[in-house]
């Protein structure tokens, strides 16, 4: 993400270019056509108001979402997102009893932080374009296939992705199988080029800033693969009841540090700072995991939808998401509580901080990235929708999101939670469909 | 390995088949607030402010990448 300039070129071509399949579709037909053409349309668009606590990251989201029906199972899919982001960010290194000054990452400045207060990077503020393109259609009477290509872009991140998948009916369409798979290939171009995992941070009044400034940086791009593989199972269980279990497998391989974040080094565990360094991460991980999610229908109308999500993967990551939602139906109109509680383990290469003596045996990686340390997030929401008909709806969902560090326990570098980054937001949605 | 997949899948599909409707009891089941993802946009408003913000994505569907998200 990012700092100071948007680039919204690539962003606004791709949104001309989506928004020209979608005129070019309508353009050149009849009025009675088009209106026939306008029915087989429908289209769903929402923005997301997201703001953090203590001034940090603050977001506006809009999506518009087109669906083309060629038939009841046939679908042309067309996505537009495009969010916008400020505010502050942890930059990864612990509260001090001192205040802390750090170079800016474009090495273009400095900032200050209190004594006891965290350190946030303020200069963040990023703009992204997303587009993608769902085709999913039948294949004979037991099969069916979708594939799908999407774009992303924002100042310092480029994603290109393509995806398919293949599903198979049995049991009288009862149980579905499907494979389906998605391949990303991502560029990171951080702001002030890429920082050298582990070297140190420039100090901003060094007699040596320039030398130590480009000593921390190798290049100005990196490149990062994703392919994802999900086998899934689908089974309706009644008439009102039906379940999905999937396995996922997902590989990464390339840049994976955040080339913002960095982390403190102490003579000793609440000693005296001595330097900042970047952080590193390995540059392969490889993530499995495990949902189940059952959704059923009540004699009232009323219905649940739970889901159960367990991953881990060999960074040393384990973690547990419970989601449930209760559609409450009256007349016309629909209340929605929603309650989703998460919890992960850190990584291996997690520390709040560092010490001098562990930087001397050249750590191959470390991060105090705070999302990847110990925590449980609790998400409370709610939903209300009114509908006019059967394809006319405008909903509004409010939700609190909170995560809570646990304590470090750990002999070399130990933490108290109340040292490490907690957080909570705050996210409306207004939207429509119609 | 082959041979205990196709075991398996056999074992979950043969499980499987005395579960189910008939075709003509499937008007529950058409309703678009019964769709396993009801409403893909707040799925992925909520996918997008996750995978932002945890060390976990997908799942449910690809966790892959798209955003430097920090």
């Amino acid at each position: 993400m990012t700092h100071d300039k948007n680039r919204l070129t690539h962003g606004a071509a791709l949104g001309s270019t989506l928004a020209a399949i979608g005129c070019s579709v309508l353009q050149g037909l009849p009025n009675q056509a088009m209106a026939g053409e306008l029915e087989k349309w429908d289209a769903d668009a929402a923005v997301l108001q997201y703001a953090e606590s203590d001034n940090r990251v603050q977001a506006t989201e809009a999506v518009v979402g087109l669906t083309r029906n060629v038939d009841s199972e046939t679908q042309l899919n067309l996505k537009l997102t495009v969010d916008t982001l400020s505010g502050a960010s942890p930059n990864g290194a612990m509260p001090d009893d001192q205040p802390q000054t750090f170079t800016r990452p474009s090495g273009n400045g400095r900032y200050t932080v209190d004594a006891n207060a965290l350190p946030l990077d303020d200069t963040f503020r990023d703009t992204r374009t997303t587009g993608a393109v769902q085709w999913s259609a039948p294949l004979g009477r037991d099969w069916t296939y979708s594939g799908g290509i999407s774009y992303s872009s924002e100042h310092d991140y480029e994603s290109r992705g393509v995806n398919a998948s293949l599903s198979r009916f049995f049991n009288q369409k009862n149980t579905t199988l499907t494979l389906a798979s998605s391949l990303s290939t991502d560029t990171v171009s951080p702001e002030g080029g890429l920082p050298v995992g582990l070297s140190a941070a420039p100090e901003w009044n060094s007699g040596s800033f320039e030398a130590d400034f480009d000593a921390s940086r190798n290049g100005s791009e990196a490149d990062k693969q994703v392919i994802d593989v999900v086998l899934g199972l689908t089974q309706i269980i009644d008439r009102r009841t039906l379940m999905q279990f999937n396995y996922s497998l997902s590989l990464s391989d390339g840049y994976m540090n955040d080339p913002y974040k960095l982390i403190s080094v102490y003579d000793e565990p609440g000693g005296t700072v001595q330097e900042y360094r970047y952080e590193a991460r390995p540059d392969t991980r490889q993530k499995h995991a495990l949902f189940w999610q059952t959704k059923h229908q009540f004699e009232s109308s009323n219905i649940i939808d739970g889901s159960y999500r367990f991953l881990f993967d060999d960074w040393g990551m384990t973690s547990h998401t419970l989601d449930l939602k209760y559609r409450w139906g009256f007349g016309n109109q629909y209340l929605e509580p929603q309650v989703r509680w998460y919890r992960q383990s850190a990584i291996d290469a997690y520390q709040p901080y560092m010490t001098s003596a562990q930087l001397a045996e050249n750590p191959d990686a470390l991060t105090a990235d705070y999302r990847l340390g110990d925590f449980d997030a609790w998400t409370l929401g709610m939903r209300y929708g009114y509908r006019f008909n059967a394809d006319t709806e405008v909903y509004t969902r409010f939700a609190a999101y909170q995560q809570n560090p646990r304590d470090f326990e750990s002999a070399s570098t130990p933490a108290n939670s109340g040292d490490l980054p907690g957080m909570t937001a705050y996210m409306l949605t207004l939207g429509v469909k119609f | 390995m082959k041979m205990w997949i196709s075991l398996m899948l056999l074992a979950v599909l043969t499980g499987c088949s005395s579960l189910g409707v008939k075709p003509w009891e499937r008007d529950l089941l058409a309703q678009p607030d019964m769709q396993l993802i009801s409403d893909p946009i707040e799925a992925s408003l909520d996918d997008h402010v996750y995978f932002s913000k945890e060390g976990s994505s997908g799942g449910r569907g690809f966790g892959g990448g798209g955003c430097g998200c920090n």
